[in-house]
Parts: structure tokens; C-alpha cells; sequence
């Protein structure tokens, strides 16, 4: 096992979902409740040290039972080394603690991730859809059951009087 | 231009009378001052850049006076993706400039919507406004772009100017 | 929207005066701003609602999504390979690097061995890239400024490797060349003289562009000391690039994470002191040379060899044998309307690119299409920094912000 891994599931007894290396990528699973800590873990903790956020992304699983998967991904700049966090999300419930008081740069990586997946985060700032309109109305678009081609939307110009042709 | 010349200069043989007619004239000028708005969206944005600056040298066709406003300008380029988070902006600048005015759809994506067959882009530009002239490419290179305003400005030497226009279909935006 | 309620502060004209309370109050009003989403200066189609306190910015606001083309879904749509056309437009002026990134991570993905040559031809010609880029936010990021006369000298020295470009792959912008586990093609002898050419014909441009630009009072008033952001918060914030060496951080994937020919070459990665629009300007002409460097030496180390991974079952087979060959017809055939086989799985990829770390995230189940693609776009990245760096300037160092992060919008919408 990972030393990175080793050293996360020693400080955390319970919420250890489980780990996976592949490719040289280590990947480690949390509870949602124990998300934060961990977070906070890996980002204080000097033998951890990961002070620079790479990027938050989503996974949607529709056949299983926790629906979503959250991913955030570290680095550390003095340690050079990556770790990805992950986290399960069910459908029904799904909001997650937003990490945005660790990094600042996790502000527009979650904003993205409800925009996109739906995902609500837990005391973000400003949680806003960000690359959709304000008032878009027809989902999530990353979501598997989603469209490729959208519901409508792009063919409709409600800003003409009529449509030209 | 359809001149007829009606005498010659004494010294240098240049012709001092031409005659033609006014609606002639007035294509004339109009083609020769097409003034653009900088309506860059994505690649083809660069690409409109390049056909601006040192080498190839827009200004040669007299469409080198771009304009940030809409109010300025006679001829819209629309470079590349539109979204349709974009659309009634596009449709609201377009609206602003005042007639005559001429839109050129620049590449693939303003065309037809190229690859991005997806929820947000929208399936061409002709969509919500007319569009006079379709420069293919992905992104077209510069001397597409060059062909396609020699082509607006031959259209633009057919057009009638003082004869009444068949009733177009008048769109405007709702606000 | 969060600028519902105005805020409004009252002035005593002269609160010395001993009959100030019964003198007039000056009120002053905190104004609202849009700019974008059609504005020459903000390099595509970004807005950004600016508050204002007189000329000061006290808070801005990016809108983002204008450019929003859906691409990673439509990446969960296409097989590995079809999405190769779809990055060279993620970051248009780039394409070649955007290329380079997404190929490595599916290499990464397939565990796939580059041959010696396909590496050095990849890292040439990504330098190349670098050129262009380089070159092109310098004169675009200049004329913004209010320096005309390197805007039409860089696009003159950019032109000559757009048409090198159009030699090797046939097109200036989206090129394409890059494919997975290799490259489309060699080098010509012609194209190899006429990167030498410009290797020495470029060096002393470069010292052109300096000398116009450090000899211009407002280059230097308003680059120095606008933008700065600290070591520790351009971290926090995700920064990468020049951005982020900008502010002293010694962070370059060619470097700690080496890739390509780049561990076989020399070259030094500047990093800057202040963290201001000045120090990212002169990382990125530094640049400049150090790519010139790096073109040289792989030049010189590159030996004969194959271009392209011989993997039939994820590579495909040359252009000659697909017109001659029946089984390269249908292999051919077969990787482009199934795809390969990926492996079950998710590996995260980092390439430096001009611009920052441009990653990409790819989730695969097995079969011949990605699950799910996530693109790590530096430019989206550096834009969520924006309000916290614009904090305190003048309005018209917005225009500046814009260009120092090097944003392109087609890469931060996606």
C-alpha cells in the first residue's frame, strides 16, 4: 500500500472507504461526513503537505446506489507528490462540504461541478451555476441521463418576435 | 463601376468626365468603406486577428477599420462557436448597427454548427440573423476570409439602393 | 445576482468647516459596470460585472459560459481518438500542446511506450507551439496596453511558423498532428531547414520585442506592480504557468514531472520575485529563448527511428499501408468506428502547456469511449482568481488582468 494511503487511513479510524493505485495515480475513498477532516488532514499536516489544488470533478454512476462521485485532486509543491480524494453522494441527498475554505482555487472548480453535475456543496460562498445561464432549466448536463443534444434549449430563441425564414 | 468616359485630360490623358449612374456610385462607396465590427467568438477570432495585422493586411479591401461598436460598423464577421448563451447578444449587437448592414457567418461553427452537435451550441448563426455570405473552414485562413468580402462586395455592387425593397421579414428584439 | 443592494456613502464637502453639519453632503454611489461579453480587450467572449468606487475596482464578478460548447460531454460521445479534433479548439492558439496533453493521458490510460523520435518530434514541435503562443499574448496583451508596434512584429515572426504549421500537418490553427502513441508524420528535410532558419533568425527578434517594450514608459507603468498576487495565495488559488511562476513559485511539469524528450534536454525555468504583470511578462519572453534552446537540442539528439508506437490494437497504421493493405484498411477501419479497447479505470494527466497545467481526467469502464472526461482548463482556473487579484486597481487595469493570465476562452468554457 501507498505510504500517502497508509498515513490517511491510520489518522482516520472510521469513514476509510478504501484505496486504489493504478498507473502511479493514488486514490483515496472517504465518507462524506469524514471529507472535510481528511481534507484538512492532507492539506495541514507537514508529511502531507498538499497545498495546491488541481481540480474537482464529478463521475455520475446511475446504476448505483450513491449515485455521484465527487473527485478532488492535490498536489503539493514542496513534497511533489498527487493524491486524489474521492467521495460518494446519493442521489436524493446530494451536497458535500465545500473545501473552498482550504483552497481558494476550489471556489470555481465546485461551482463548475454543481453546474455541470448537480452536486451542492456545504458552505461554499457563492455556489451559482457558472458556465449555464442563471435560469437554465433543463438539468445537468453531464448527468448520464441528460442529452447529448439538450432538451430544446438551443433551438429556441424566445428573444425573437418571430423567427426569421 | 459601368463608367462612361466622356473626355480625356489635355496633358496626362486621365479622364476628367466619368458619368455612371447614382445607384452605381453609391454601391460603390459602400463597398469600399465596409467598416467591421470585432466580433470574435473563438478560433476563428485568431484567424481574423492574422487577416488584420502585418501580413496579410485587411485594409487593402478597404474592411480594415475595425470597430469595437456596433453603432460604427456596417459589416458583422461573426467568428466562430455560437452558443446559445451568446445568441441574444449576437442578435442585440446586430440589431444595433445601423442599414445598410452586411453579416458574414466565418467558419464551420457559425455556419452550421461544425462538430459541437451538442445542448448548447446553436446549429448555425442564420438561425436568428441573416447572414449574406458562408466562409467554410475550420478555421477558414485568411484569404477564405478575403474571398468571402470580395464576394460581399460584389453583392453589394447588385443591390438596388433606390428602388423600394420587397418587404423583408422585420425582426426585432424583445424588451 | 449579489449586487442587489447599493451601497451608498455620505461625504462631508468639508468636515473641518465649523457649520459642517449644515453644509451640503456629497453622496457618492458604488457603480455597477458590465464588460463583455463583446469588448475588444477581453480575448473572446468573457463578461465581467465590474463594482466600482470611482475608478477603483472594489469587487468584479466573471460571467463565464458564453463559449460554453459542451465538450466533455461530448467526448463521452466519440471514441478515444475522434477527440483528438475536439482539443486542438479547447485552446485555440495552442493546439499542438492541447494535442500533446490529451494523447499522453490516453497513453497513460493504454500504459503505451512513445518511440525516441515520436518523443523528440513531439517536444520540437510543442516548443514551436510555445513559440506561437508566447508570441501571440505579447502582441496581444501589448496592443491591449497600448504598444501597437510589437503587435505587428510578433504576428510577422508568428506567421512564419503558422506556415511551417501548414507545412507539416496542412493547417495553421487546428493542426491535429499529434496521435496516440506517436505522430502523424515525420519531418520533411525542408521543414527541418526552415526550423533551423528561423532558429537563428528568431533570437535577435526576440531582443527586438524587448527593446520596444522596455523603452515604453506606459509598458512599464502599467505592468509594473498591477496584478500582484502572493506565493502563497497564486498556490491557493490553483495557479500555474507563467502565472504562477510569476510569483516565485518554482512549479514546471517539464521539470518535476518530465515528459517527452525535455529530461534529455537542458534548459532553465524562470521564476520571477514580485508576482506583478511585469514579472509574468519577462517569464514568458524568457521563454521564448529557453524554447529555442530546447528546439536546438532536440535537434541535434534526435536519431532516425519510428514515428509511431507499433500497437495495432490502439495505433494506427501508417497512411501508406491504409491505401495498400487490407488489414491496415481495416484495423484503420476498426479504431475509428469502435475504438480501442481502454482498460477499466482513471488516471489524471498534467502537461505543462503555455498557458498552465492543462490536465485531463479520464474515467474509463472499458470499450473504445471514455465515461467521463474532465479537462483541467488553466485558463478557467486562473479566472477564478480574478476577483481576488483585481481587489484596489484602476478600471483600466482590468484590460491588463485579462491579458496576464493569458486567458483563452474556448479553454476556459469548454
Amino acid at each position: 500500500m501507498h505510504q500517502l494511503v497508509k498515513r490517511v487511513q491510520e489518522t482516520l479510524s472510521v469513514g476509510f472507504v478504501g484505496a486504489t493505485e493504478w498507473r502511479g495515480d493514488v486514490a483515496v475513498t472517504v465518507t462524506r461526513e469524514k471529507l472535510h477532516e481528511v481534507a484538512q488532514f492532507l492539506h495541514d499536516d507537514p508529511g502531507m503537505d498538499f497545498d495546491y489544488i488541481v481540480h474537482v470533478s464529478s463521475v455520475d454512476w446511475p446504476d448505483d446506489e450513491e449515485r455521484f462521485e465527487v473527485v478532488w485532486e492535490f498536489y503539493s509543491i514542496r513534497k511533489r507528490h498527487r493524491i486524489r480524494l474521492k467521495t460518494r453522494v446519493p442521489e436524493s441527498d446530494c451536497i458535500v462540504d465545500s473545501l473552498t475554505d482550504l483552497w481558494k482555487g476550489a471556489d470555481f472548480m465546485e461551482r463548475e461541478v454543481y453546474d455541470m453535475m448537480g452536486i451542492r456543496f456545504r458552505n461554499h460562498p457563492d455556489l451559482r451555476r457558472i458556465l449555464m445561464p442563471d435560469d437554465y432549466t433543463e438539468g445537468y448536463p453531464l448527468r448520464k441521463d441528460f442529452p447529448l443534444r439538450g432538451k430544446g434549449w438551443r433551438d429556441t430563441f424566445d428573444f425573437l418576435d418571430e423567427v426569421p425564414r | 463601376m459601368g463608367l462612361i468616359q466622356l473626355g480625356r485630360h489635355d496633358k496626362d490623358g486621365a479622364p476628367d468626365v466619368i458619368t455612371t449612374t447614382v445607384e452605381k456610385a453609391v454601391n460603390w462607396a459602400r463597398k469600399g468603406s465596409l467598416w467591421p465590427m470585432t466580433f470574435g467568438l473563438a478560433c476563428c477570432a485568431i484567424e481574423m486577428i492574422a487577416a488584420v495585422s502585418s501580413r496579410y493586411d485587411m485594409d487593402r479591401y478597404g474592411a480594415g477599420v475595425f470597430r469595437a461598436s456596433p453603432r460604427q460598423s456596417d459589416l458583422m464577421i461573426v467568428a466562430g462557436t455560437v452558443c446559445r448563451r451568446m445568441a441574444p447578444v449576437i442578435r442585440k449587437i446586430y440589431d444595433q448597427m445601423p442599414e445598410p448592414k452586411y453579416v458574414i457567418a466565418m467558419g464551420s461553427c457559425a455556419t452550421s454548427g461544425n462538430i459541437y452537435d451538442s445542448y448548447s451550441v446553436v446549429q448555425g448563426v442564420d438561425r436568428f440573423i441573416p447572414v449574406d455570405i458562408y466562409v467554410p473552414g475550420c478555421p477558414p485562413i485568411p484569404e477564405a476570409l478575403f474571398d468571402g468580402i470580395l464576394k460581399l462586395q460584389e453583392r453589394i455592387m447588385q443591390k438596388r439602393v433606390f428602388v423600394t425593397q420587397p418587404e423583408q421579414i422585420k425582426t426585432r428584439f424583445k424588451v | 445576482m449579489a449586487f442587489e443592494d447599493q451601497r451608498t456613502t455620505v461625504y462631508k464637502v468639508n468636515p473641518e468647516h465649523p457649520e459642517s453639519e449644515t453644509l451640503p453632503t456629497l453622496r457618492t454611489e458604488e457603480l455597477l459596470l458590465n464588460m463583455g461579453p463583446q469588448h475588444p480587450s477581453t480575448h473572446g467572449v468573457l463578461k465581467v460585472i465590474l463594482e466600482l468606487e470611482g475608478e477603483r475596482l472594489v469587487k468584479s464578478m466573471p460571467v463565464l459560459g458564453f463559449l460554453h460548447r459542451g465538450v466533455e460531454k461530448l467526448a463521452e460521445d466519440g471514441t478515444y481518438h475522434q477527440f483528438i479534433p475536439h482539443t486542438d479548439r479547447l485552446d485555440y492558439v495552442c493546439a499542438m500542446y492541447n494535442n500533446f496533453a490529451y494523447c499522453r493521458a490516453v497513453e497513460k490510460l493504454m500504459n503505451l511506450q512513445v518511440p525516441e523520435r515520436a518523443e523528440y518530434l513531439r517536444t520540437i514541435v510543442a516548443e514551436v507551439q510555445r513559440i506561437i503562443g508566447h508570441q501571440f499574448w505579447l502582441g496581444t496583451q501589448a496592443l491591449d496596453i497600448g504598444a501597437m508596434t510589437v503587435f505587428f512584429y510578433c504576428f510577422r515572426d508568428r506567421e512564419i511558423l503558422l506556415d511551417w504549421f501548414d507545412e507539416l500537418c496542412g493547417a495553421r490553427l487546428t493542426t491535429s498532428w499529434y496521435r496516440i502513441g506517436g505522430v502523424e508524420r515525420d519531418l520533411t528535410p525542408s521543414l527541418l531547414d526552415k526550423l533551423k532558419q528561423f532558429l537563428d533568425y528568431f533570437p535577435p527578434k526576440i531582443d527586438e520585442y524587448i527593446v520596444f517594450l522596455e523603452t515604453n514608459r506606459i509598458w512599464l507603468a502599467r505592468t509594473k506592480g498591477v496584478a500582484v498576487i502572493s506565493a502563497e495565495d497564486a498556490v491557493s488559488f490553483g495557479l500555474s504557468g507563467p502565472t504562477l511562476r510569476g510569483s516565485g513559485v518554482d512549479y514546471d511539469l517539464r521539470k518535476y514531472e518530465p515528459y517527452g524528450a525535455y529530461p534529455k534536454c537542458e534548459f532553465s525555468v524562470p521564476v520571477g520575485k514580485n508576482g506583478d504583470t511585469y514579472d509574468r511578462y519577462w517569464i514568458r519572453v524568457m521563454e521564448l529563448y529557453e524554447s529555442v534552446k530546447i528546439i536546438r537540442q532536440c535537434l541535434e539528439q534526435m536519431q532516425e527511428g519510428p514515428i509511431m508506437a507499433d500497437v495495432p490494437s490502439v495505433t494506427l497504421p501508417p497512411k501508406e499501408r491504409v491505401f495498400t493493405n487490407l488489414e491496415s484498411m481495416i484495423q484503420q477501419f476498426k479504431l475509428f468506428s469502435q475504438g480501442f479497447n481502454a482498460p477499466p479505470g482513471e488516471i489524471y494527466c498534467g502537461t505543462e502547456a503555455h498557458k498552465g497545467e492543462l490536465g485531463f481526467y479520464i474515467v474509463s469502464t472499458g470499450g473504445g469511449k471514455p465515461y467521463r472526461m474532465k479537462i483541467r482548463a488553466p485558463s478557467f482556473i486562473h479566472m477564478g482568481a480574478f476577483d481576488y487579484m483585481s481587489r484596489g486597481y484602476m478600471i483600466a487595469d482590468a484590460i491588463t488582468l485579462f491579458g496576464t493570465y493569458d486567458i483563452v476562452m474556448g479553454e476556459c468554457d469548454r
